[in-house]
């Protein structure tokens, strides 16, 4: 079946067998392989990616599902060579390590402080309670999204209406 | 790498449309919402069906927590998000925002539904319980109509409801009674996993005494969940340390649990009766506006 959805700002058109699932899409069909496939039961998070703006686990979602909607990766965090606020954080706390889950952590914490931009301890621990750091990673992975938060207190980001 | 076998893939426009979509093809059709569910099914190939319709364009139609005429009607398509989200559906019933914290995880419950989680009829499925506890009555949409069933008979046993081929659950309904109070505890391995045990309890206060009172397991035994005992041991009765550890051993006495990587059947018998002894405490407290 033939399916289009926009992805990063792009329009794309692949024909794919129904089968297809969302991370696989993005990975070999487009070539994004930014988008990681772990545990592929839903349970490690790091293929998480934005559908219409929300965080989902696209190991257990269809590519046809996402036909005629937005899909952002992490390939779409950084707008014009400016990287977001969050990927920022992660460099400057040590947010990762082997980095194998920091797509989908960064994906995730995005969409945490676009709703809730000055989140506590626990809320961000709570948002990214779907995701796994296989080094355990988790406080500087926390800090990491706290440094976004204050950093986009101090200066606020415009948020792109793409 | 985990892929379903294949299908073909349809995509419905409205209830009506999937209706007919499930007429035209035939039993091995199946319904898609959420998806994390079924597809995990399909991925491991328990679940081999030749044609999914998606039903998420449905989300508008289906998609809704409304509280009206004493009743709170929640559309099958609410997400687990909203569910959890949701004010006026916690101020009523506040055993769904106990439930939906600790279902799965926030990036599964932006796309799990409680219609999806309802018709998977998992042994382990926290919703189901819930359901069962309030008394919900389920709203299954046939070809030629409606009909609307109780939890007790929605529920037939692990993976099986009463939603027949070319049906579809649209709509639960859950009355709203003064004086009520709900509940739901659940004990986890960890983040977001499936229940160890979990236990759920609603109660009507009349005066100082139980009306009703409800509670229904999950993850203790094969079959839901209502245990019927239970209600009629509370029935008239005021609530007291004594009453809930009696009604806890009913809910032990009840379980089957089996013995797995969550635990022994022992513990999880255990939990039954103290998950239970929980709920109701909290239930009776918040009907009672002591909590």
């Amino acid at each position: 079946m033939e399916i289009s959805m926009n992805v990063n700002g792009d329009d794309v058109t692949r024909e794919v067998e129904p089968r297809t699932l969302l991370v696989h899409f993005i990975r070999d069909h487009l070539g994004l392989t930014g988008t990681h496939w772990g545990c592929d039961t839903s349970n490690c998070g790091t293929c998480v990616v934005w559908v219409d703006n929300e965080p989902v686990k696209s190991c257990t979602t269809l590519a046809a599902m996402t036909g005629g909607h937005e899909v952002r990766t992490v390939e779409g965090m950084e707008v014009d060579g400016v990287l977001d606020p969050v990927q920022e954080g992660f460099i400057q706390c040590h947010g990762l390590q082997c980095g194998f889950c920091t797509p989908g952590m960064m994906l995730t914490a995005r969409a945490l402080l676009d709703r809730n931009p000055d989140p506590t301890d626990a809320e961000i621990r709570e948002a990214i309670s779907g995701q796994i750091c296989r080094c355990t990673g988790y406080s500087t992975i926390v800090r990491s999204i706290q440094w976004a938060a204050a950093k986009e207190q101090e200066t606020p980001v415009e948020v792109s209406a793409s | 790498m985990q892929v379903p076998a294949p299908f073909e893939y349809e995509r419905a426009t409205s209830v009506d449309h999937a209706i007919a979509l499930m007429e035209r093809l035939g039993g091995e059709a199946r319904l898609v919402a959420g998806g994390h569910s079924l597809l995990p099914m399909m991925k491991l190939r328990l679940a081999t069906p030749e044609y999914l319709i998606d039903i998420n364009d449905l989300s508008a139609e289906l998609g809704y927590i409304r509280i009206e005429n004493g009743e709170v009607r929640i559309g099958a398509m609410t997400r687990h998000r909203e569910l959890l989200e949701s004010d006026d559906l916690a101020a009523v019933l506040p055993i769904f925002r106990d439930a939906e914290k600790v279902i799965a995880d926030p990036v599964v419950r932006n796309r799990g539904t409680l219609g999806g989680s309802l018709c998977q009829a998992d042994p382990s499925e926290d919703l189901s319980a819930v359901c069962d506890a309030v008394g919900a009555l389920c709203v299954i949409r046939t070809k030629s109509g409606e009909r609307v069933v109780s939890m007790h008979d929605f529920h037939r046993g692990p993976y099986e409801t009463a939603v027949a081929d070319g049906e579809m659950l649209t709509e639960v309904r859950i009355p709203i009674r003064p004086d009520s109070g709900s509940a739901y505890h659940k004990v986890e391995r960890r983040a977001g996993d499936w229940a160890v045990a979990s236990a759920g309890a609603a109660v009507t206060m009349n005066g100082g005494t139980i009306a009703d009172g409800r509670v229904g397991l999950c993850a203790v035994g094969p079959n839901l969940t209502n245990v019927e005992p239970i209600s009629a041991a509370l029935r008239g009765q005021t609530p007291s340390e004594e009453l809930y550890a009696t009604v806890g051993q009913i809910a032990a006495d009840n379980a089957s649990p089996a013995t797995d990587t969550r635990g022994t059947a022992a513990y999880k018998t255990h939990l039954a009766k103290e998950l239970t002894i929980r709920s109701l405490r909290k239930a009776v407290a918040r009907a009672t506006g002591q909590d």
